[in-house]
């Protein structure tokens, strides 16, 4: 088992490699971080531009593949190289990379266990109303674009403090920075609240709709009737038999899950004025910042990877079937 | 004092589907009651009302008393505390029946916990005792396996140690060993008989299998659409059946010992039970019926004796001493010419020689590597002469299938030589190969899946017409929709609006449309009800009479196969263990493990059940990819057991070949040690002969 787990991490780091790579030339053939300085009064002279974007290792004058090269001897070192006006990426990504972490991780997990929830809820109850609710409830979230969302919600919530007279719940940013303390840290949470629905809305709805398919899958299998036959409620019987064996399929589903949970993370934190990797992202094919994009896929497909070794561990952990062989 | 008192017990799903309608038993400390009926009749639907386990959906009027206490209309709660204490169950297919994410123990030991206040390790060690009692060996370590790492029969051993872990006043079990083969299902039967012996409990057998029946149940209630047609002791309902679909019932099984003649078949198929007929329900299939049959449903009344009969015209059967053969119509089944010439001057439409197909096993994803190797098929031999019916039986995992397979492909073999009708399989190029094909047919096991559900009867059957660029499709579809006893007009309609016998017909028909000269049977009515069995045995039985067909006909059904076949091959573990006349090897049967097997078959006679010895076999098939050394049968075969070390050691050597046995004339056993003894009563029927 432990060496089937290794070699699943091996394969998966060379993904992660040919991802990046792939992302930096992608980002340094089609990017022009030439023009930032071009346009400039007074202009600045061709050599002083060649300089300064050769120091940045941007220069489109050398080979594409001499600079990525240079890139990825950088990135094995942990140096992601230069912003496109000289900056550190290391440094703006140490500030940024636990902003979206934080978001993605509640998401993800809110996502899961609500959507897994709700799919077993409503397969138990099929055809019963609270089916049907939920069953329409997540199509009708499916069908709208994450950026519809999160500016339905935001503009909800502004109505909502406006009526109120006061700010129940942030819509906007990270924090409060003049605050300390426990308030800061409470101030924080409220901040998270929108930001989180918005985000993992739609893994609930995905979820759901792929749990209730399992469960009921399961719910006609002799063991459940077995567990009762025992003597067990048939809510023990659900939760403990049937559901149980019923995650395994969802926990597959995880990996995939999480890349459409990056994407709404993009869109989320641009809407709610976060400083995450996401909006970090959009910020940085404004500016034809190559090394930034770089960075930012890096860390995407880190992200994809990690949550699909995620999955194969969860998948493992739920089924002896796979464990045992 | 009965246990367990059912009064009047209906059960009604959504659309006025009325499964149940009024079903009353009583069971008693130690008593076995029998229910037998065919799929559809209500048996299980009936059981899994008492225990209360039906889904929310189905309205359950009428009582059932446990101790006397009400059980009908409880709260969960109540339910509970009866469910796995007082009654407990044990279903169909042990590998469904189990949870496949825990282990057997921890399965085990919940079933003890919910009802006794036992610590956690004293629950497991509780569990370990149980799986010992049902004869699981090494049973601390295997309750630390799943479920899938068990093998059918020891699912079932262990459903069977969970069902007893709280010591049950009632057991309920529901066609326990269906899914089973029968040197298994004789296993399980055996350790029933131990865990009834041990709790003393009162057990419902539920079952199709009227063999079984006859050997465990003191007393019999038959179930017909929904009611109880008829209910007596066991051999009351036996030998003095008193309503004519348990005579039908009775007279449509294949007896292995060895009765001629066509089967009885019951004409038509159970009722709808959503459209149900006004009269009685079986009056549309029974030969008996009279006007007022048509009318009202006759009801459940007792004759005298504890029985109870639903039948306006008991006594009449009772006074005339009526069976089933005098009731229902005996198809006559014209003779075949071809057997008159004798088997030597007929020609071979098949021929194996030493046919081998051996499987890798791989390990690895990405980058695979063998491990060993599957013996599925390791050197058989046999021929089938024209006109002649081959049967290949043998339990699962033995090889029946990959043989077929291996005759179908029509392509060279892995080593071993097949020969289809004088031309060798090796030697075939593709429009040869085809043109074969019209002459070689398959009829599958699972009528519901071998058609296309899309597709009209007609087009099903003219597809192989079509194929080979026949024309005047339409005329032979008619033909040969007559031929299998359907009405030409079937052509237009759509699987889905056949029965199974029906469907199978269809499957038959499509077989025959290139007129064939070998047709091969993979398990063609195991799918089917014994009543619906019997009419399509009899089909096969006449078509291959007066087409002149022959047939290579795999089942595990060894009473079918006696009826149908001429000649028997018996595999076990890729190797053919006896082969020969199907008379020399059921009545002197040479093999250590054909003997088993055929000691093992439940006969449909009580009388004959209770005096029989059985040659239980030990333990599970060894793994085809890890075949004993010499004779693979040694690591079972009470043969072995029983020989001195120096005997022995020829067997742990020397792999035994199919010798022809001195005194027969076709007959053959793979046993270094062979001895004809017999093994089933022979019955009265034969012994006037």
């Amino acid at each position: 088992m432990g060496r089937y787990l290794l070699r699943r991490f091996a394969t998966n780091a060379i993904l992660v490699m040919i991802a990046a790579s792939l992302a930096y030339m992608l980002a340094a053939t089609t990017m022009n971080p030439r023009g930032a300085y071009e346009g400039r009064q007074p202009p600045v002279a061709e050599a002083v531009v060649d300089a300064t974007l050769d120091e940045y290792n941007l220069n489109d004058k050398t080979p594409v593949f001499q600079r990525y090269v240079t890139w990825a001897s950088g990135v094995v070192t942990g140096d992601f190289g230069r912003t496109w006006n000289g900056g550190s990426v290391n440094e703006e990504m140490g500030r940024r990379i636990g902003v979206s972490l934080r978001l993605l991780f509640i998401g993800t997990v809110v996502g899961f266990v609500l959507g897994v929830g709700l799919g077993a809820y409503s397969a138990v109850r099929q055809y019963r109303f609270s089916d049907r609710l939920i069953g329409v409830g997540s199509f009708v979230i499916m069908a709208i674009p994450v950026f519809v969302l999160a500016t339905l919600l935001a503009i909800a919530t502004y109505s909502l403090n406006r009526g109120l007279g006061f700010t129940l719940i942030e819509y906007t940013g990270e924090y409060n920075p003049k605050l300390s303390g426990w308030d800061q840290f409470f101030n924080r949470l409220n901040h998270l609240i929108l930001p989180t629905i918005s985000l993992s809305l739609g893994s609930i709805a995905f979820y759901s709709r792929i749990q209730r398919n399992m469960m009921l899958d399961v719910l006609n299998q002799d063991f459940v009737r077995t567990a009762m036959a025992k003597g067990l409620r048939r809510r023990t019987a659900l939760f403990k038999h049937a559901l149980r064996t019923a995650l395994i399929p969802a926990a597959t589903y995880f990996a995939f899950a999480f890349g459409t949970m990056l994407t709404g993370a993009t869109f989320t934190e641009k809407i709610f004025a976060w400083h995450g990797m996401g909006a970090w992202l959009v910020d940085s094919i404004n500016q034809n910042d190559v090394n930034a994009v770089a960075a930012v896929s890096l860390f995407a497909s880190l992200c994809v990877l990690v949550a699909s070794f995620l999955s194969d561990l969860l998948v493992a952990a739920l089924d002896p079937r796979v464990r045992v062989n | 004092m009965s246990i367990l008192e059912v009064r009047d017990l209906t059960v009604t799903f959504p659309g006025d589907i009325q499964a149940v309608r009024g079903v009353s038993y009583e069971v008693s400390r130690g008593e076995v009651l029998g229910i037998v009926g065919e799929s559809g009749s209500g048996k299980s639907v009936t059981s899994l009302a008492v225990m209360g386990l039906l889904p929310q959906n189905a309205e359950v009027s009428g009582s059932v008393m446990l101790h006397g206490q009400e059980l009908v209309g409880v709260d969960e709660s109540e339910l509970t505390r009866v469910r796995g204490k007082s009654i407990s169950m044990i279903f169909q297919d042990p590998l469904s029946a189990f949870t496949p994410v825990y282990t057997i123990g921890d399965q085990i030991a919940e079933a003890v916990r919910v009802h006794q206040k036992l610590g956690k390790d004293k629950a497991a060690q509780r569990a370990v005792e149980l799986l010992d009692l049902v004869g699981i060996p090494h049973p601390n370590v295997r309750a630390k396996a799943f479920p899938h790492e068990f093998s059918g029969g020891m699912r079932q051993r262990a459903m069977i140690a969970m069902a007893i872990a709280n010591d049950p006043d009632l057991l309920i079990c529901d066609e326990p060993t269906t899914a089973l083969d029968v040197t298994i299902q004789a296993q399980v039967l055996e350790v029933l008989k131990t865990a009834q012996r041990e709790t003393g409990a009162g057990i419902v057998m539920i079952t199709h299998d009227l063999g079984v029946i006859a050997g465990m149940a003191d007393r019999v209630l038959v179930m017909y659409a929904g009611k109880p047609v008829e209910q007596g002791a066991v051999d009351d309902i036996y030998y003095r059946p008193r309503m004519p679909y348990t005579m039908g019932l009775l007279a449509s099984i294949p007896r292995i010992d060895g009765a001629e003649g066509p089967l009885v078949p019951i004409e038509g198929t159970p009722p709808s039970p959503a459209a149900l007929p006004p009269g009685c329900p079986f009056a549309p299939r029974c030969p008996m019926r009279i006007d007022v049959c048509e009318e009202e449903e006759p009801p459940l009344v007792a004759i005298g004796g504890g029985r109870q009969v639903a039948c306006l015209r008991s006594n009449e059967i009772e006074y005339k001493g009526l069976t089933g053969e005098d009731v229902f119509p005996v198809p006559d089944i014209p003779p075949s010419e071809v057997v008159r010439v004798p088997r030597d001057e007929r020609a071979t439409v098949l021929e194996l020689t030493d046919l081998v197909r051996h499987f890798p096993l791989m390990k690895g994803a990405v980058f695979k590597r063998r491990v060993g190797t599957v013996h599925a098929v390791d050197g058989i031999s046999f021929d089938i002469a024209e006109g002649e019916t081959l049967a290949l039986v043998g339990e699962s995992g033995c090889g029946k299938t990959t043989t077929l397979q291996q005759i179908m492909q029509l392509a060279a073999p892995q080593s071993g030589r097949v020969v289809v009708l004088g031309r060798d399989s090796a030697q075939l190029d593709r429009s040869a190969r085809k043109a074969l094909r019209a002459d070689l047919q398959i009829v599958f096991q699972d009528p519901m899946a071998a058609l296309d559900p899309r597709m009209p009867v007609g087009d099903i059957i003219a597809e192989p017409l079509r194929a080979h660029g026949h024309t005047n499709v339409k005329g032979r579809v008619a033909e040969l929709l007559e031929l299998v006893g359907l009405a030409p007009e079937y052509a237009a309609r759509y699987p889905q609006h056949f029965s199974g016998g029906q469907r199978q017909r269809i499957g038959i028909a499509r077989a025959l449309a290139l007129d064939p000269k070998l047709l091969v049977l993979d398990e063609p009515v195991s799918a089917l009800d014994v009543s619906i069995q019997a009419g399509v045995v009899n089909l096969l039985e006449e078509l291959k009479n007066t087409l002149g067909l022959s047939y290579l006909f795999v089942a595990h059904d060894l009473a079918v196969v006696r009826h149908l076949a001429d000649r028997v091959a018996v595999m076990y573990l890729g190797r053919i263990a006896e082969i020969g006349a199907v008379e020399n090897v059921y009545d002197r049967p040479a093999h250590p493990y054909t003997q088993a097997l055929l000691s093992a078959i439940p006969l449909p006679d009580p009388e004959m059940e209770r005096t029989r010895k059985r040659i239980l076999l030990e333990g599970d098939l060894p793994s085809p990819a890890d075949p004993p050394s010499g004779c693979r049968f040694r690591t079972r075969c009470p043969k072995f057991a029983r020989l001195g070390e120096a005997e022995r050691q020829r067997c742990v050597d020397e792999e035994p070949r199919v010798d022809r046995l001195a005194n027969a004339v076709d007959h053959g056993a793979a046993c270094h040690y062979a001895e004809q003894i017999e093994v089933i009563p022979a019955s009265e029927d034969q012994e006037e002969k």
